[in-house]
């Protein structure tokens, strides 16, 4: 038994200096970051010479020459594949950052503003987290008569609560804390308690919900976009390239979806792991979304 | 006991007509912003073959021509007379639609979140049971991968494998085209049924399992789990004694109140093979402007996912023997 | 006989140090005991000293990022694991703190039940039972519906069954009453009056002291006396290292003394020299020059160049 620990414990001994946890969080993360930088990056430098129709080079496989393959346009693959990412990207970002924005201010606001706020945002949170993600968005998107504009106001108003939760908790126990009290009776207003104690601890929290957001946001927009509810289909988004790569499955090509999905999910899931890996530096534990 | 279940369905029931109240002004209101035109929507491409008078007339046949709270108040007291108004796509009664897509959606997703659920809470007990092995690593690997992947491109891979390439299953649609109803056999169904089903249950796994994997772990590391293992409780029975019964109950608990994503990933993958369903006819009435279904499908989906949250709620106060016995006592 | 007996027991953990680095931190460090059939052996020390870690050792279920060295033998065998699997649960049995260790979803007369029992064991359980005055209702119970006072008596009846011939006793007594402590205390004298032994471990040495033969002095993770009862009397004048000493005049009957050093007995070990030295009243240069080595005295034995 006890030869046993022992060699356990020295099989974990071995790659002591070089492996361990840490370092391996800090490779993936800057891994993570460089394949998003590359990808806005990629966008940017290509130009859109690799949109352009071009007739000769249509239904190509995956080649030198075009390593995605071109669609029955003849479009480069590769360059639908970088753009569209970079759209999905930004319209992730724009979305769950008013999301993070929103569960702010719903967040402490239920914690400042008594009881009656708290108990209203309370419910408000239950109910919108009692309508499906994808029916909310389908309806807000409905709404807006469809177009990047109804996938951000959608997403913006779909992934809030559940952050908002969180940092409403967070506030509430900050709210009890002696130098909040203290604060209170010298007579401070809210908003001074809200933004000069409660703000500063809660960013943290914010900032690794936002990263647990994003990936939500960019998998609900591109979904969303597939639905045929989402971004214009003349727009280079992931949803639109997927969803019309539907119609030439049955005809063996399979590189129009493959490669523009794998894509999508490496991205997101880099995205996926700076935040959980952040999630586990700053605070071990405490805000699972 | 009983005095207990009544008074949580009494507490249920009363936030579920809150809850579908408010659900239901909410996105009236909304549907109401919306600048597409309804009338626009029934007409569809016969537009030119339609004058203003008859515009005037269909607005009027559906009310459209009523200020907003007249037209809620007839909604809503129609609603509670149970009846949804009428499909403009489909043209019949949205409470006949949505029964109808809802018989063919529920086989679904209940066969996927069987699957999803049996699979992942093995998984995840394979992870916890062998942790930092290479086996949990890849379980783990395969999870958060899964969790990152959107669930149509999953749906469109396995076409492409199944359908086009191997041609063993049936490209989409639950039934084969050109036949009668009542030909269909059940085995037919089946066939449609698999890659759709497939598709929703391995969206559904990840959670679940790391979900059991991480609970398996700490119930692992726990006092019990030593004094258990210092009695000479070892291997497989320990997970069967303590284990299981440790952890059955939040993992049914999450799964049941994973209905939301179980609906969203229904829509999807419904949308993929053409699956005559909820999911699919909640993407036509909003690419259609179909008004009434549309707000018979969001009621209908917040009562599905309502019953799936009071049944992790039923489970987790009631059924747990530490919340039912020491109401106050614990926590 | 000897049941137990623990060879140079070092227990240590592997952790995080600033950066990326990995570290080692020793908790226990060249430890030495015996248990004999029919004996009582009490291990005191500060609470963090590492003593739980002994009982967990023995037991063999300390958890994986742990290193172990050294030798730990049950009736002249080596205890590795196809002995502990023999042993575990039948004939050595451990008692734990709290009801922390019972499953919070098992009722409590399916959890008494081990794997290993068999009829007569139900049947020694359920007389136990009566004797310690629980109602047969407290089968049905689930460990949270349990009094403080209940719980300890199902813990002990856990391993206080005819075949069990070792028992290791995990703290048994804090923040009990007087009266509690004092039925407790006889049960486990009973059972080593059947011939078990028993290695209670705990950091209350009055209650140690009313029951045990042996009594094993814990500090900075390692024992630095082992003594028998009686020596520990007057004003410890049969007491061998100025640690234990310290100990005993720190009691209220006994002046009270403030103990020096307290912190220090549950950081980790120290790498060179006695690990009192810095604390003690008759530290020399001798005394930072090596680790002592333990050696017999009086009867007992003890850690301490200055001894004597």
């Amino acid at each position: 038994m006890i030869r046993r620990h022992m060699l356990q414990a020295a099989g974990m001994n071995t790659g002591i200096p070089r492996w361990n946890g840490r370092i391996r969080t800090a490779i993936s993360v800057s891994g993570a970051i460089a394949l998003l930088a590359v990808i806005m990056l990629g966008s940017r430098l290509m130009g859109s010479e690799g949109l352009a129709v071009s007739l000769e080079e249509r239904n190509m496989a995956p080649s030198p020459a075009h390593l995605f393959g071109t669609d029955w346009l003849g479009r480069d693959m590769l360059s639908r594949t970088v753009k569209g990412l970079a759209l999905s990207i930004q319209v992730g970002l724009l979305g769950a950052a008013c999301s993070t924005l929103i569960a702010a201010v719903m967040g402490l606001a239920a914690a400042t503003l008594g009881r009656a706020a708290d108990r209203c945002i309370s419910w408000l949170i239950d109910v919108s987290l009692s309508v499906p993600h994808l029916v909310m968005l389908i309806l807000i998107a409905f709404v807006c008569g469809g177009g990047m504009k109804g996938v951000a106001i959608g997403i913006m108003l779909t992934h809030w609560p559940s952050l908002a939760r969180v940092v409403r908790a967070e506030a509430l126990q900050l709210m009890s804390a002696d130098f909040v009290l203290v604060s209170r009776k010298l007579g401070r207003s809210r908003m001074w308690i809200a933004s000069r104690h409660l703000a500063p601890h809660i960013g943290p929290q914010l900032l690794v919900g936002f990263l647990m957001l994003f990936p939500h946001a960019v998998l609900h927009e591109a979904a969303i976009t597939f639905l045929g509810l989402g971004m214009s289909p003349h727009q280079p988004a992931i949803g639109i390239i997927l969803s019309e790569s539907m119609r030439y499955l049955s005809t063996g090509m399979w590189w129009l979806a493959v490669f523009p999905g794998a894509g999508l999910l490496l991205a997101v899931w880099a995205f996926d792991r700076i935040g959980g890996h952040l999630r586990r530096l700053t605070d071990p534990g405490s805000v699972r979304l | 006991m009983l005095r207990l279940i009544a008074g949580f369905i009494g507490k249920k029931a009363i936030r579920l007509l809150t809850l579908l109240a408010a659900v239901s002004v909410i996105s009236f209101a909304l549907v109401n912003a919306s600048p597409v035109d309804p009338v626009q929507a029934y007409i569809g491409a016969d537009v030119m073959r339609v004058g203003p008078e008859q515009r005037a007339e269909i607005a009027a046949y559906w009310g459209l021509d009523r200020p907003f709270p007249e037209r809620f108040l007839k909604w809503a007291n129609a609603l509670l007379h149970g009846d949804m108004g009428t499909s403009m796509i489909y043209r019949e009664p949205v409470v006949k639609v949505i029964g109808e897509r809802f018989l063919s959606s529920v086989w679904l997703m209940a066969l996927a979140w069987t699957f999803s659920g049996v699979i992942g809470f093995a998984a995840g007990i394979a992870a916890a049971m062998r942790k930092d092995s290479w086996i949990d690593r890849l379980i783990k690997g395969f999870c958060y991968t899964l969790a990152s992947t959107p669930a149509f491109w999953i749906g469109l891979l396995l076409m492409m494998l199944f359908s086009v390439w191997l041609g063993w299953l049936p490209v989409g649609l639950s039934v084969p085209a050109g036949v009668l109803a009542d030909e269909v056999i059940l085995l037919d169904r089946l066939r449609h049924l698999i890659l759709p089903a497939v598709t929703l249950s391995v969206a559904g796994i990840a959670p679940i399992a790391l979900h059991t994997r991480q609970k398996l772990a700490d119930v692992l590391e726990s006092d019990y789990i030593l004094f258990a293992r210092a009695r000479g409780v070892s291997g497989l029975a320990l997970i069967r004694r303590h284990g299981l019964r440790n952890i059955a109950l939040p993992a049914l608990t999450l799964q049941f109140a994973s209905f939301g994503e179980l609906f969203g990933g229904a829509v999807l993958a419904e949308q993929v093979f053409s699956y005559p369903g909820l999911g699919q006819a909640t993407v036509e009435a909003g690419l259609r402007g179909d008004v009434p279904l549309l707000m018979g499908l969001v009621l209908c989906s917040t009562l599905f996912v309502f019953t799936g949250n009071t049944l992790a709620d039923f489970l987790y106060r009631i059924v747990d023997p530490r919340m039912r016995a020491g109401k106050g006592m614990i926590r | 006989m000897t049941l137990l007996e623990v060879k140079d027991l070092s227990i240590s953990f592997l952790h995080y140090a600033k950066g990326s680095r990995r570290d080692k931190t020793n908790v226990v460090d060249g430890l030495d005991l015996e248990v004999h059939e029919g004996e009582i052996v009490a291990v005191v020390g500060a609470s963090g000293s590492g003593k739980s870690l002994l009982a967990h050792a023995v037991m063999g279920i300390l958890p994986k990022n742990v290193l172990v060295s050294g030798d730990v033998s049950y009736k002249g065998e080596r205890l590795d694991a196809a002995r502990l699997k023999r042993y575990r649960g039948t004939e050595i049995a451990l008692v734990p703190q709290s009801v922390a260790f019972l499953d919070p979803l098992m009722k409590v007369g399916e959890q008494l039940h081990a794997p290993a029992d068999g009829r007569e064991q139900a049947a020694e359980r359920r007389t136990l039972f009566q004797k310690l005055k629980l109602s047969r209702q407290t089968e049905k119970l689930f460990p949270f519906q349990l009094s403080g006072g209940m719980a300890r008596k199902v813990l002990f009846s856990t391993a206080a069954v005819a075949r069990t011939r070792l028992i290791i006793a995990d703290e048994p007594t804090p923040g009990m009453h007087e009266s509690d402590v004092r039925e407790a205390l006889a049960r486990f004298k009973s059972l080593a009056e059947k011939g078990c032994g028993v290695l209670l471990i705990t950091h209350d040495i009055e209650a140690a002291l009313r029951i045990a033969d042996r009594i094993a002095v814990f500090y900075a993770g390692t024992a630095v006396e082992i003594a028998r009862a009686e020596d520990f009397s007057g004003s410890g004048e049969q007491l061998r290292h100025p640690y234990t000493k310290a100990l005993w005049r720190a009691l209220p009957q006994n002046g009270f003394e403030p103990l020096k050093g307290a912190g220090q007995a549950s950081g980790p070990a120290v790498e060179l020299g006695c690990p009192f030295g810095s604390c003690c009243g008759s530290a020399t240069g001798r005394c930072a020059e090596g680790k002592p080595e333990p050696r017999e005295l009086r009867g007992g034995w003890v850690r301490c160049v200055h001894a004597s």
